[in-house]
């Protein structure tokens, strides 16, 4: 008796739900789950007025809580915008539909040399619409380096993997991001190796440069330098270039006398790109194209890279960005240091699974 | 006329037991069982990212699909052990910390006449209306290098260098201990607000001193409650995430963070399942084991 009113009630429930899900698939609705500040304030608004669509914007912070629900499915969302890295291997899982690229004239407009690396995460580059890209690199507290070292390495890893260096900022702080690929790959690049190999012998190299280096740093953390960076807690940072330069719009916000910077070591970095892609349970797949279509307008690129300072991948929109954005080589990196970025290739389930294991375990000083 | 009472009762006793029932078995055992299912299952990937445990082929039945790669993995090296270790220790800590406040703070709101009592009581609650995400980022704002602790201490001449507080195993004991001492208090209170003063007073007329009243007269009858907030702190504090997260620095790897490692980093969510279940289990057993000595210490105050 009681297990049958518990599926009975189970089943009432699952029965209120579809019907709701139901009812939000009506015509000219469209359900975007960005960034969180990665657009021009007005960017949805005129897209609504332009077409008649109503537009729902929710926002997430990482690439984890993002992928954490499409995995599990039934998002609701029509348009989601994970790093190429990781939507690589939510292709394989079957999450996104492909685009159907009649629907966007403005696909044209897209970066020939973009697409090519992107096509590495997204081969044929059929699921992928690349909207921003940058790199991940160094950041640092202007004066307080200067004042450590004033002959500082300020183009190179040497500032991160070299011991004598690095020990001279471990007393203002010095912090690294949290992302295990990137860092072999980084470590791996280095040291002259092949930035992707997966081989034992390459990550156990990787592993001893970081280990060479650990007693110096203070913390590993994807998200908590952009706030330490601006408040002076630490003095460098590995970071992602739009995080680096938050950090250091935030400084000169505050007043408080914090000058950062940022650059890309010439020994090169990753480059990554935040795409558009359409889950395959998506409801409204001709606004999203609409939508696609719209980001792809150089106008409406320029508006959104001279808002959040990345780099965007229409070419055309150059002559609308601003000089500060676009003469900014953090920010679009001359062709030399161009030719030496290579992006963040997440690899087999093992070569993941044994470069976390080894990460979390560097990090834990064991 | 007597029947029908009756029957009233049992109807109202039957929704009474129903509704409770209904709702552990919707929301505790059918969770549970998801999550046991996928720790036998194996990570792939796909939508879902684990591999059915049923597999429909063209047989009458379907072939069973079980695995046990995520428990063999749990204990091919001290990786997974190690962070356990870990976490507990820190719990102990942390949870022998809150006992030691939280114990003379209820003692001295006892003694306090009632309207004072009532307005510590709320005073302890309050912390509840803001979230508790924003207040361990307060601990940030305080423990930082530029932080107000900081800023006190290089004041008042008694460090010369501002302490590296902020990322440490120490910045995590006090987000833990700060969060979780309501939940050590409440119960501590309530177990002592119920005591029967006149058996300390008895004490302290056949002359025993302070000490001696305390740990043979109070202890023995407040510790049911003592257990209650022991339990209602360590489990949590065990498995904690946040406060390790917003405030530790990288020389701890804590258990929560390897059941996030399992589930976003290696998209491996039968690992995590495994690792969650099995902290379940760990802390199920000695649970019971208490239940079974409070409830002997409650049989022993019935029968004084």
């Amino acid at each position: 008796m009681k297990t049958y009113s518990a599926i009975k009630t189970t089943l009432i429930c699952l029965a209120i739900s579809v019907s709701a899900n139901g009812a939000m698939a009506s015509e000219n609705k469209l359900n975007i789950y960005n960034w969180s500040d990665y657009i021009a304030p007005d960017t949805i608004a005129n897209f609504d007025a332009l077409t008649g669509i109503e537009t729902t914007y929710d926002v997430f912070d990482s690439n984890e809580v993002l992928e954490g629900k499409l995995l599990g499915g039934q998002t609701g969302y029509d348009l989601v915008v994970p790093t190429a890295s990781f939507m690589e291997m939510q292709i394989q899982a079957g999450v996104f539909m492909p685009l159907d690229k009649s629907k966007l004239k403005n696909y044209a407009n897209l970066d020939p040399e973009i697409m090519q690396l992107l096509a590495k995460h997204d081969p044929g580059n059929k699921y992928a619409i690349p909207y921003l890209w940058g790199t991940t690199g160094i950041a640092y507290n202007i004066d307080k380096i200067k004042q450590r070292m004033p002959d500082a390495p300020l183009d190179s890893w040497d500032m991160i993997f070299k011991p004598e260096v690095i020990a001279k900022f471990a007393d203002c702080g010095v912090a690294i991001i949290d992302a295990p690929s990137e860092n072999f790959e980084i470590a791996q690049n280095y040291l002259g190796l092949d930035p992707h190999s997966g081989a034992e012998a390459d990550m156990d190299a990787a592993i001893d440069l970081w280990k060479s280096i650990r007693p110096y740093v203070r913390y590993f953390h994807s998200s908590q330098q952009v706030d330490d960076l601006a408040t002076g807690e630490i003095c460098l940072a590995i970071g992602w270039s739009g995080d680096m330069f938050q950090a250091l719009n935030d400084a000169a916000d505050a007043g408080n006398g914090v000058k950062i910077d940022y650059y890309i070591p010439k020994e090169g970095s990753t480059i990554w790109f935040d795409v558009f892609g359409i889950p395959n349970d998506a409801k409204n797949i001709d606004a999203a194209h609409k939508f696609l279509d719209y980001t792809m307008d150089a106008k409406i690129a320029a508006a959104n890279s001279n808002e959040i300072w990345y780099a965007n991948a229409i070419p055309s929109s150059m002559p609308m960005i601003l000089d500060e954005i676009k003469n900014n080589v953090s920010v679009y990196p001359t062709e030399k240091i161009k030719a030496n970025l290579f992006i963040d290739k997440p690899g087999d389930a093992a070569t993941a699974r044994a470069r976390n294991k080894a990460w979390a375990r560097l990090k834990a000083g064991s | 006329m007597k029947k029908p009472l009756s029957n009233k009762i049992n109807w109202f006793k039957g929704v009474l037991l129903g509704v409770p029932s209904l709702w552990l078995a919707v929301f505790l055992f059918l969770p549970l069982m998801l999550i046991l299912k996928m720790s036998f299952a194996e990570a792939i990937l796909a939508q879902p990212p684990f591999t059915a445990l049923l597999n429909w082929g063209e047989g009458l039945l379907p072939e069973l699909n079980i695995s046990f790669f995520s428990y063999a993995l749990l204990i091919e090296d001290n990786y997974y052990i190690g962070a356990l270790l870990q976490s507990l220790t820190l719990a102990t800590i942390a949870t022998s910390c809150t006992l030691l406040i939280a114990l003379p703070m209820v003692l001295a709101m006892i003694k306090m006449p009632n309207k004072w009592q009532n307005i510590f009581l709320i005073l302890v609650i309050l912390p509840f209306w803001t979230s508790f995400l924003i207040r361990v980022y307060s601990w940030k704002i305080l423990l930082r290098n530029d932080g107000f602790i900081n800023q006190i201490l290089l004041y008042f001449g008694l460090i010369n260098d501002p302490l590296p507080m902020l990322y440490s195993q120490f910045a995590v004991l006090i987000g833990i201990v700060y969060s979780y001492l309501p939940f050590m208090i409440l119960p501590l209170f309530a177990g002592l607000k119920k005591l029967d003063y006149a058996l300390v007073e008895a004490a302290e007329d056949l002359g025993a001193k302070p000490l001696t009243i305390f740990f043979r007269v109070i202890l023995p009858l407040i510790y049911p409650s003592i257990i209650a907030g022991i339990i209602l702190v360590f489990i949590p504090a065990t498995g904690e995430f946040v406060i390790p997260d917003l405030l530790g620095g990288s020389d701890s790897l804590l258990i929560g963070k390897l059941i996030w490692i399992e589930f976003f980093n290696n998209r491996d969510w039968p690992t995590a399942s495994a690792i969650a279940l099995i902290l379940l289990i760990l802390f199920a057993l000695p649970l019971l084991i208490l239940n079974k000595f409070t409830r002997k210490s409650q049989k022993w105050q019935d029968l004084v």
